[in-house]
C-alpha cells in the first residue's frame, strides 16, 4: 500500500468496464436533454437510450477483447461475466423498445424514465463482474434503488405509487440482511474479495460465523429474485408497476442476481449450499404455481409464475457446478426472452391505464388479434416448458444437471411442479382461442417499436428452444475457465 | 500518546450515551428528544476516539451528530408537533421487549465468555497516526473503483427522490 502514488489505473482497466461507462453516459445524457427538449415527444429521449443500449452491447464486445481482473481485483471480466453483460443490455434494449408506446399512451415524462432504465443497468450488469462484495453492494443498491423508482411511474394510480413503496420498504430490509451478511463473512474470514473469501473457506476449517455471514447474504439476494419464502412482495409489486417495468425488473435484475449467487455459491464455496438451495428451491416452485392457480389478473399470475421459475432456476444451484452453472446461465437466458416477451404483450394489451389486464379480458383473442394471441400463446408455451421452445430446454438442462448430482426429490418435485404450472398457463390460451370475443376492448395495431420487440423475444425464444447449442457450449466454456 | 485514565473515561463516555439514548425514548417533545440523541452520539464518538479510531470518531461527528441530526430536526419542525405529543408514548409490548433484551443480554454475556474463540485473530491494529491517512490510501488506492461507483449510487438515489416527491411528472 506505501506506493499509493503509483496505483494509477491502466487504459484496460476503463475497457474492462465500458459498457458500464457508455450506460451512464447515456443515461446522464437523457437527463440533460430531457429540458432541453420540452415540446418535443418523449420518442426522441427513448431512441437516445435505444441507442445508449446498442452502443453498450458493442462496448460488451470491446469489453470480452479484454479479459482479466481491474481496479484491483474488484472487477473481474470472463466470459460468465460478459454473458450476464450481453443478456443485461439486450433486455435494457428490449424493453426500452416496448416502452416507447407507453410513455406516450400514459404521458409519462421520459426523461427520468430512461435515465432510471439505463443507469439500473449499470448497477445490474457491474454486478455480474464484480467480485469484490463491498462493489456488489453498490451495484446491487444502484439496480435496487433504479427499480424501486421505476415500479412508481404511474403516477396517477395509486396502486402504483403503493408498489413503490412497498418495494421500497422491503427491499431496504433485505438489502440490510445482505449488508449484514457481508460485514459477517468479512469477520469470519478477514476479506470482501470473493476470490480471498473461496480461499479461505475451503483451506481450514470454516467458521461458524461464515454459514451466519451465507445466510444472510442468502435472505438479501433470495429477495431480489423472488424466491420463497421472501416473494411476499412479488404480486402486489408486479401488479402495480408499470407493465415494461415489470417486464425489466422480472429479468434482468434477477439475472445479475443470479450472477451473484453463482460466483458466491462457487467461487466462495458456500458452505451449507445444498441445503439452503434445497429448501428454497423447492418452496418457490411450489409456492409460485400453487399461488398462480387462483389469479385472474394476467401480472398477478405471471409474477406467481416469476417465483417458480425462479425455483426451477435455483435448483440447478444445488448441482455440481460443472453441469449447474452452465444450466443456471441458459436457465436465466431463456427466461428473459419469454418474459419480456409476455410483458411486451400485455403491456400492448392493457392499452391507456393499464385497463384490461384481466384473464377474461384475453377473451377471444384469436379472432380480433390472431397474430399478437400466437406470439403470446408461443410465450406461454415457452413458460410451460413445451419443446422448440427455450422454456423446454432451460427445464431440460437444469433438470438432467441436478439428476446428475442425484438430487432426485428436487427433480421429482420439479416436474411434478411443472404439469402444474401447465393449468394455468393453458388456462389463457383457452380463454384467447375458445371463447367469443368481448367487443369493448380494443385491441390497437402494433405500432413499430413494440414490434420489433415482440420479433426480437420470439426470435429468441424460438432460437434458444431450436438451436441452443451455441449458447449452452458457450456458457459450459465459462464455467470451465472460470473454475479450472 | 499514552492513554490516560482510559477506564473513567470509558465509564463516563458509556453513562452519557447510556443516559441520553434513555432521554430520547422518554421525553415528550420531540425536539427534546433530538438534542438528546446529539450529545448520545457525541459521547459514541468519543468511545470510538478511545478505540483508536479518529477517523470514524469524526465521520461519526460529520455526518451523524452535523448533518443527519439537522435532517432529523428539520422533518421534525415540519410535521405536525401538537398530535405526535398526544400520542400515546409507549406501546403495550412488554412481554416481547423483555424477552428480546433478555436475548440480546444473553448474547453479550456469552460473546464476552466465549468470543475469543468465536472470531479469528484480530486483525493487526493500525498506527494511531496514520489511521485516517491508512483509510484515505484505501480508499483512492484499491477502493478507488467502488469510491466512483458510490457516487452513481447518489445519483440514482437523488433521481428517484426527485421523481417521487414531484407532484406532476
Amino acid at each position: 500500500m506505501n506506493g499509493s502514488l503509483a496505483m494509477v489505473p491502466q487504459a484496460t482497466d476503463y475497457l474492462r468496464v465500458l459498457p458500464e461507462i457508455v450506460l451512464s453516459i447515456f443515461g446522464m445524457a437523457i437527463m440533460f436533454a430531457d429540458p432541453l427538449l420540452k415540446e418535443r415527444p418523449p420518442r426522441t429521449l427513448g431512441t437516445l437510450a435505444l441507442l445508449g443500449s446498442l452502443l453498450a452491447l458493442a462496448a460488451t464486445w470491446v469489453q470480452a477483447q479484454y479479459p482479466g481482473f481491474a481496479f484491483w481485483n474488484m472487477v473481474r471480466v470472463d466470459a460468465f461475466s460478459v454473458f450476464f453483460h450481453f443478456l443485461i443490455v439486450a433486455v435494457t434494449a428490449v424493453v426500452i423498445l416496448t416502452s416507447f408506446e407507453y410513455m406516450e399512451v400514459e404521458g409519462i415524462r421520459a426523461g427520468e424514465y430512461y435515465g432510471l432504465i439505463l443507469l439500473g443497468a449499470v448497477g445490474m450488469s457491474l454486478m455480474s463482474s464484480a467480485v469484490e462484495l463491498v462493489l456488489i453492494f453498490l451495484a446491487l443498491e444502484i439496480s435496487s434503488i433504479a427499480t424501486y423508482i421505476l415500479a412508481g411511474f404511474r403516477r396517477r394510480a395509486a396502486i402504483s405509487s403503493e408498489a413503490s413503496l412497498k418495494y421500497f420498504l422491503l427491499g431496504s430490509f433485505a438489502t440490510a440482511f445482505f449488508l449484514y451478511g457481508v460485514a459477517l463473512m468479512f469477520g469470519a474470514t478477514g476479506s470482501t474479495s470473493i476470490q480471498v473469501i473461496g480461499a479461505a473457506l475451503s483451506s481450514f476449517e470454516v467458521p461458524a460465523l461464515a454459514y451466519a455471514g451465507i445466510a444472510l447474504m442468502f435472505v438479501g439476494l433470495a429477495f431480489k429474485v423472488a424466491a420463497a419464502p421472501f416473494h411476499i412482495w412479488t404480486p402486489d409489486v408486479y401488479e402495480g408497476a408499470p407493465a415494461p417495468v415489470v417486464g425489466f425488473m422480472s429479468t434482468a435484475p434477477k439475472a445479475a442476481v443470479f450472477a451473484v449467487l453463482l460466483r458466491l455459491m462457487f467461487e466462495a464455496h458456500a458452505p451449507g449450499r445444498i441445503g439452503l438451495i434445497w429448501v428454497v428451491a423447492a418452496l418457490s416452485m411450489t409456492l409460485g404455481n400453487l399461488g398462480a392457480l387462483v389469479q385472474n389478473n394476467v401480472k398477478r399470475l405471471l409474477a406467481y409464475s416469476s417465483i417458480a421459475h425462479a425455483g426451477y432456476l435455483l435448483v440447478a444451484f444445488a448441482a455440481v457446478p460443472d453441469s449447474g452453472i452452465p444450466a443456471a446461465m441458459f436457465y436465466a437466458a431463456s427466461y428473459a426472452a419469454m418474459n419480456v416477451g409476455a410483458f411486451a404483450v400485455v403491456s400492448h394489451f392493457s392499452n391507456a391505464g393499464e385497463r384490461y389486464v384481466k384473464i377474461e379480458d384475453y377473451s377471444g383473442l384469436s379472432s380480433s388479434s390472431p397474430l399478437l394471441a400466437a406470439i403470446l400463446t408461443v410465450f406461454l408455451l415457452s413458460l410451460i416448458g413445451i419443446p422448440i421452445t427455450g422454456g423446454f430446454i432451460a427445464k431440460f438442462y437444469v433438470f438432467s444437471a441436478a439428476l446428475q448430482s442425484n438430487l432426485v426429490g428436487l427433480v421429482i418435485l420439479g416436474v411434478l411442479n411443472s404439469a402444474v404450472a401447465a393449468y394455468y398457463y393453458l388456462r389463457v390460451i383457452v380463454v384467447m382461442y375458445m371463447r367469443e370475443p368481448r367487443g369493448e376492448v380494443p385491441v390497437s395495431a402494433v405500432p413499430a417499436g413494440m414490434g420489433a420487440a415482440m420479433a426480437v423475444s420470439l426470435a429468441a425464444t424460438i432460437y434458444l428452444g431450436v438451436l441452443p447449442g451455441r449458447v449452452l457450449d458457450y456458457a459450459g466454456r465459462a464455467v470451465a475457465e472460470w473454475l479450472h | 500518546m499514552a492513554p490516560v485514565a482510559t477506564p473513567f473515561f470509558f465509564y463516563l463516555l458509556s453513562l452519557l450515551t447510556l443516559g441520553s439514548a434513555f432521554l430520547v425514548i422518554t421525553r415528550r417533545n420531540p425536539v427534546h428528544s433530538a438534542l438528546a440523541l446529539i450529545l448520545g452520539l457525541l459521547a459514541q464518538a468519543g468511545l470510538y476516539l478511545m478505540l483508536y479510531a479518529p477517523f470514524v470518531a469524526g465521520v461519526q461527528i460529520i455526518l451523524y451528530a452535523g448533518g443527519i441530526m439537522v435532517l432529523f430536526l428539520f422533518v421534525i419542525m415540519l410535521v405536525n408537533l401538537e398530535r405526535a405529543q398526544r400520542e400515546e408514548q409507549f406501546n403495550k409490548q412488554w412481554l416481547v421487549g423483555i424477552l428480546a433484551a433478555c436475548a440480546l443480554g444473553a448474547l453479550f454475556v456469552f460473546v464476552f465468555w466465549k468470543g475469543s474463540g468465536l472470531f479469528p485473530t484480530s486483525l493487526e491494529p493500525m498506527a494511531e497516526a496514520s489511521n485516517t491517512q491508512q483509510v484515505a490510501e484505501l480508499l483512492y488506492g484499491p477502493y478507488m473503483f467502488a469510491f466512483e461507483i458510490a457516487s452513481l449510487l447518489l445519483l440514482v438515489a437523488m433521481i428517484g427522490a426527485v421523481v417521487m416527491a414531484k407532484k406532476r411528472i
